[in-house]
């Protein structure tokens, strides 16, 4: 699979870093706007499938390998279930508490503000990247598989 | 009110040409367009949040469907299964349906919003106490990150599992086990 | 008549699961019913207010102080949140079922060499 031709190279190449800005907007905003974890994430995987599309499959390993990906994978996961966790050690002990809006930052809880609602951004990010590596992952191993099935298909 | 009978008229119309064309490939388009009208529908049903979520689903929904359909299969298999089978399952999709138009008659009607408007019902309290309970202005956000997180939980368990599912069924390494066991 | 609508497309993707050979179709009318549950879903939360139903994002004039009280306004207008929030896991889950379907597709194919049920019943292993 070598990619296509000079054109759709030159464009992704400017489009892609526009459209992994945007994912990183999403999730970031995704508890004031529209948006959050699961679609920033798609969107974040949506840019490296762009890269796999219009560069062939190598280049994509070479910016984010598989190893990689599947590290940031099980990370984000667990970083998700102790975060959960923590809301057992301060305040209430239950699992999910959101003690970061409840207990430290009950001061200065601004609503509508990009530093606000305690752990809800934090628990935005790690699900974003957890979506991203895994649906990147997925299409990774699809694309890997055909292209080695199929001997005819890289001189499309 | 005629936007939503026309986005729906448009998908059924697509669903149906998605089941019976006889090209892989245009049925897959016809799926990507039953989706995108379906994004549309929720953007005028106000829920700006799966609008997005659907439409970037969606792409990359088309784009797994289409590496796996094109070019694979060369001679197009058409035609259904055997005849008995498909009468008795189109008897039985009707009787199911003319239930299920019964059920929706007797249903609160569309735009009614049955759970808002009970007093102290989970929905008006999400809204009226989400924002000072949680701090953040985007309900929805509120709703399954922290009220209901382990719904959030549940989805990353059953993602984490089906993306190892790919994995373990696309591997390599099985693949070269397979095929010594049909040499031998 | 909307949802009978809503219902007619799920009727249309299990007559696709149940009636056709080819294994991507039955992928395609697994898609189809999803589609058709979640719009379902998503338009039992829509209501019908005289000046427009908002979604449940509090913009600017809805929120009264810094403690993040609402305006009643907001709350006898907004659409209801609880299916959204489970339908945006859904969809999440739906691209995730996708691609194991494909994932087992290609493996079929690779194996038995079509992606017709009826033959690989009749080849058996």
């Amino acid at each position: 699979m070598k990619g296509m031709t000079i054109i759709v190279k030159t464009v992704s190449s400017w489009i892609k870093v526009l459209v992994f800005l945007f994912g990183i907007y999403i999730i970031l905003f995704g508890h004031l706007t529209p948006g959050g974890g699961f679609s920033g994430g798609v969107i974040l995987a949506g840019s490296y499938v762009l890269l796999l599309l219009a560069f062939g499959r190598e280049y994509a390993e070479e910016n984010l390998p598989l190893p990689i990906a599947s590290k940031l994978d099980c990370i984000a996961a667990f970083l998700f279930i102790a975060l959960a966790l923590l809301g057992f050690i301060y305040g209430a002990g239950f699992f999910f508490y959101n003690f970061l809006q409840q207990e430290l930052m009950a001061d200065c809880n601004a609503a509508g503000k990009l530093v606000s609602a305690g752990a809800i951004p934090l628990y935005n990010i790690f699900i974003g990247l957890k979506v991203a590596a895994s649906l990147f992952l997925v299409v990774l191993v699809l694309s890997a598989f055909r292209s080695e099935s199929d001997p005819t298909e890289g001189q499309e | 009110m005629e936007i939503f009978y026309i986005l729906m008229v448009l998908m059924l119309i697509a669903g149906i040409i998605a089941v019976e064309t006889k090209d892989l490939l245009s049925s897959v388009i016809c799926v990507g367009a039953v989706g995108f009208s379906s994004a549309v529908m929720y953007l005028f049903l106000k829920a700006p949040d799966i609008a997005l979520t659907q439409t970037v689903v969606e792409v990359l929904g088309l784009v797994i469907l289409i590496r796996a359909t094109i070019s694979r299969e060369k001679s197009f298999i058409s035609g259904d299964r055997e005849f008995f089978a498909v009468v008795v399952s189109v008897v039985v999709l009707f009787l199911i349906f003319m239930a299920g138009i019964g059920i929706f008659q007797n249903m609160a009607p569309f735009g009614d919003a049955a759970f808002v408007r009970i007093a102290d019902s989970a929905s008006q309290v999400y809204l009226k106490q989400g924002v000072k309970d949680t701090g953040a202005t985007n309900i929805v956000t509120a709703v399954y990150l922290d009220y209901r997180a382990y719904d959030t939980l549940g989805e990353a368990t059953v993602l984490f599992t089906s993306v190892i599912g790919a994995i373990a069924i696309l591997r390599k390494k099985s693949r070269k086990l397979l095929s010594e066991g049909d040499s031998q | 008549m909307l949802y009978s609508l809503c219902f007619l497309l799920f009727m249309i993707g299990l007559y696709c699961v149940l009636v056709k050979k080819n294994m991507i179709k039955i992928v395609v009318g697994i898609l189809l019913m999803e589609y058709a549950v979640n719009l379902f879903l998503v338009m039992l939360g829509w209501r019908k207010v005289a000046d427009g139903a908002v979604a449940p994002i509090a913009a600017g004039g809805d929120l009264l102080d810094k403690a993040g009280t609402v305006s009643q306004l907001f709350v006898s207008r907004a659409v209801d949140p609880l299916p959204q929030a489970l339908v945006l896991t859904s969809i999440v889950i739906g691209l995730g079922s996708l691609a194991l379907m494909v994932a087992i597709c290609i493996r079929t194919y690779e194996k038995y060499g079509t992606f017709d049920i009826t033959r690989i019943r009749r080849l058996k292993g």
